[in-house]
C-alpha cells in the first residue's frame, strides 16, 4: 500500500514525507497532484492547530517540512499550480513595530484555509497598505502589533486606507497580545480577534465563505 | 507629620512582603513598571533615556515621586552607547533603527545555528566568546580568529600564543570591549545616584537583580523561536541538556545580584512557555522541570522569584502550586486574575493587571472601574498586589493617577 503524502505530512513524520515525495517523483508522477496531497496535509494541520490539538511548534514544524516538500517539487512544474482561492487578504506588521511572529502565523492559517495571502511583512507604512490593496483588490485586512506604540500606527493606516477612498472596499481585522476591544473602537478596525483562528473566522465571515 | 524616608521605605517594603507571605497588609500594594512612560512624561524622548542617564534620571524620578507606587520599576535599560560601541545587531534602539520616541526592540534570529549544540554544551564560555559574541556584536567579529584559550592550562610554554591578541581585528574588538565597558561604568554611576536619591526620596526598587527561564534564553536570545521549536522535534534531547546546562547558570545570575545589592526580589520575564507558544505536554517536557528548578533554587537561597507571565497563562497555573508557598511573587499580563486567585490564592501572591490598552485609551473612570473588580475579586484575603499588565510606554498620565489613587484609597483593608 503506498503511504499517503498527506498523513505524513498531517502527522509531522518528516522523514516519511520526504521519502514519499523521492518516491512519487522518481516514479514520474504529476508533480502538482505531489502538491495537492501536501495541501491537504496542510489543511489537516490547520484543522488540528484551530482545535488546540497542536500548538505553535508543530505549525512552525509543519512548515518547514512544506518547504521541503515545495523545494523538490517545484523545479519539476512548468506552470504555477492553479488553487481556488477563497479571497484576497492583505496582511502586515503596522509600522513601528517589527515583530513579525503574529503575523507570521495568522498568514499562515489564512493559507491554509484557502485565502490568498499578501504579506507586506513587519514595520509597515500606511501607504504600503494602501498600495497593496490598490495593486491586489484585497477585500480582507490585517494588521498586528506586539508593541503598545502599534495602536497608533493601527489607527493611522485605518485612517489612510479611509483617505485613498478604499475604506468601503476592505474589512480590516486587527490582533497582537496587547489589542482588545478598546483598541479596536480607538483605531477604527471592524474587529479584533484573539488568536489565529478569529482571524480565519473573520475572514471567511467577510468573504461570505461557509 | 511626614515619615521619614527610611521609615517609608520599610513600610513600603513590609506591605509588598506581607503581600508576597499571603498575609494581608494595611492596603493593597502598588507596584508600577513604568517602562519608558517616564521619559514621555518626563518630556524627554526615548533616545534621549537610551543616551542621557541624568536626564533619564531626572524624567524616572519624576514619575516615581508623583505616582509615588510602594515599589518602582524602570526599564531595564542596555545604554545606547555601551549598545553602539559594540554595534549590536540583536536590538533596535531609539534613534539606532526604532523611532526616536519608541522603545527598543528585540531583533529575532537564529544567533545560535542548529548544528552548534555541542559547542554550546562542551564549553559554553568558548563559545560565547569565538563564535556567539562576534556574531550578536559587529564590533566583536574579530574574536573569532581567536584560538580556544582552553590551551593555557598548559602552562607557561604556551605564553608566546598572546600574539594572537596583536592581530588588528583581535584588537580592535578589545578596545571596543574596553570603550563599551567604560561607557558601561558611566552609565552605571548614573544609576547609582538615581537609585540613591529614590531611596533618599522614600521609594524601594522593585527589582534590580533578573534572570530567565533556561528554555526562553536558549529560544530568545540562542536559537531564536523558529530554530527552538525545530528543536523540538529534531534534536530534543540537545535541546534540554542545553536547558540543564544553563540552568546553574543562571541560578547564580540570578542570586549574585541579588545579594550583592541586597534586595532578594529577582525579576524574571518570561516569554516563550505561554500559552499559545507550545502545548502542556510541550511545557513539561521542555520549558518547566529547568524553569521550577530556577525558582526553587531562588526560594533556597533566601531570594523571592518575581516571575512575570507575559500573555496569557491560564493553562499553566496548576503548575505553579508545586512551588514553595508564600515565597513567590507571580506577575501575570493577559491571564485572567479571577482564575489566577482561584487557582493560586491560598498558595502564591499575584500581581497584575491592568491592562496597557485600558491605561492607554480608556478613561480613568474606566481604569477605576478596572481597579475596583481587582481589589474586590482578586485583593479580597490579601495575596494581591495592584500592578499594570505590563510596562506602560505610551499610558496616559491621568489614566496611571487613576490607578494609583485608586488603589491607595479604595485598597485599603477594614
Amino acid at each position: 500500500m503506498r503511504e499517503d503524502l498527506a498523513t505524513a505530512l498531517a502527522d509531522l513524520q518528516e522523514e516519511a514525507a520526504v521519502r514519499i515525495v523521492r518516491e512519487r517523483l522518481d516514479g514520474g508522477e504529476n508533480p502538482l497532484s505531489i502538491l495537492a496531497d501536501a495541501r491537504r496535509g496542510m489543511e489537516t494541520v490547520g484543522r488540528r492547530f484551530a482545535s488546540c490539538e497542536y500548538f505553535l511548534p508543530d505549525l512552525v514544524y509543519s512548515g518547514e517540512i512544506l518547504k521541503q516538500v515545495s523545494e523538490m517539487v517545484r523545479p519539476r512544474i512548468s506552470q504555477g499550480l492553479k488553487t481556488e482561492r477563497l479571497g484576497k487578504v492583505v496582511m502586515g506588521t503596522v509600522e513601528g513595530d517589527i515583530h513579525d511572529i503574529g503575523k507570521d502565523i495568522v498568514t499562515f492559517m489564512l493559507d491554509v484555509n484557502g485565502f490568498e495571502v499578501f504579506d507586506i511583512g513587519v514595520d509597515a507604512p500606511p501607504d504600503k497598505f494602501v498600495d497593496k490593496i490598490r495593486e491586489t483588490g484585497a477585500t480582507v485586512v490585517g494588521m498586528s502589533g506586539l508593541l503598545t506604540l502599534a495602536f497608533d500606527s493601527m489607527k493611522a493606516t485605518v485612517d489612510a486606507i479611509a483617505e485613498a477612498g478604499l475604506r468601503d472596499q476592505v474589512r480590516i481585522m486587527i490582533g497582537g497580545p496587547q489589542v482588545d476591544e478598546q483598541v479596536r473602537k480607538y483605531a477604527g478596525a471592524d474587529a479584533y480577534g484573539q488568536d489565529a483562528m478569529a482571524g480565519v473566522a473573520l475572514a471567511r465571515q467577510w468573504t461570505g465563505v461557509q | 507629620m511626614e515619615k521619614r524616608p527610611e521609615e517609608q521605605i520599610k513600610e513600603r517594603v513590609q506591605r509588598v512582603e506581607a503581600a508576597v507571605a499571603l498575609k494581608v497588609p494595611d492596603r493593597v500594594p502598588l507596584v508600577l513598571s513604568f517602562g519608558l512612560f517616564p521619559a514621555k512624561y518626563g518630556g524627554i524622548s526615548c533616545e534621549d533615556a537610551f543616551y542621557d542617564p541624568v536626564r533619564w534620571g531626572a524624567a524616572l524620578k519624576k514619575a516615581v515621586s508623583d505616582f509615588a507606587p510602594d515599589m518602582y520599576e524602570g526599564v531595564r535599560m542596555v545604554p545606547g552607547p555601551v549598545l553602539e560601541a559594540l554595534d549590536c545587531k540583536q536590538v533596535k534602539w531609539p534613534g539606532h533603527g526604532a523611532p526616536s520616541d519608541h522603545s527598543h526592540q528585540f531583533v529575532e534570529g537564529e544567533y545560535m545555528k542548529a548544528d552548534e549544540y555541542s559547542a554550546l554544551l562542551d564549553d559554553p564560555t568558548d563559545y560565547a566568546l569565538r563564535v556567539y559574541m562576534p556574531r550578536v556584536y559587529g564590533s566583536l567579529e574579530g574574536l573569532r580568529t581567536l584560538r580556544s584559550l582552553r590551551s593555557w592550562l598548559f602552562g607557561y610554554m604556551v605564553a608566546p600564543q598572546a600574539a594572537l591578541f596583536t592581530r588588528p581585528e583581535v584588537t580592535g574588538a578589545l578596545e571596543a570591549l574596553i570603550e563599551a565597558g567604560h561607557r558601561a561604568s558611566r552609565w552605571r554611576a548614573g544609576i547609582r545616584t538615581l537609585e540613591k536619591d529614590m531611596a533618599e526620596a522614600g521609594f524601594p526598587q522593585f527589582t534590580v537583580s533578573s534572570t530567565y527561564a533556561p528554555f526562553d534564553i536558549i529560544s530568545d536570545t540562542l536559537r531564536g523561536m523558529r530554530g527552538t521549536m525545530l528543536d523540538m522535534y529534531r534534536q530534543p534531547d540537545k535541546l534540554i541538556e542545553a536547558c540543564e546546562r544553563l540552568l546553574p547558570v543562571l541560578i547564580e545570575t540570578g542570586v549574585g545580584i541579588a545579594k550583592h545589592v541586597g534586595n532578594p526580589r529577582v525579576f524574571i520575564p518570561l516569554h516563550r512557555g505561554a500559552d499559545g507558544f507550545m502545548s502542556v505536554k510541550q511545557y513539561e517536557t521542555f520549558y518547566w522541570p529547568t524553569f521550577k528548578r530556577l525558582l526553587l533554587a531562588l526560594c533556597d537561597q533566601g531570594l523571592t522569584p518575581c516571575p512575570f507571565f507575559e500573555g496569557d497563562y491560564t493553562s499553566r497555573l496548576e503548575y505553579l502550586r508545586e512551588l514553595p508557598k508564600g515565597k513567590v511573587l507571580c506577575h501575570f499580563d493577559r491571564t485572567d486574575l479571577v482564575k489566577a486567585k482561584e487557582v493560586l490564592g491560598d498558595h502564591l501572591c499575584v500581581m497584575g493587571n491592568v491592562p496597557a490598552s485600558l491605561l492607554q485609551l480608556g478613561s480613568p473612570q474606566e481604569v477605576r472601574e478596572y481597579c475596583q473588580k481587582l481589589v474586590d475579586r482578586v485583593g479580597k484575603g490579601g495575596g494581591f498586589i495592584m500592578a499594570p499588565g505590563c510596562v506602560i510606554d505610551e499610558a496616559r498620565p491621568e489614566n496611571v493617577k487613576a490607578m494609583c489613587d485608586f488603589t491607595r484609597e479604595y485598597g485599603v483593608y477594614a
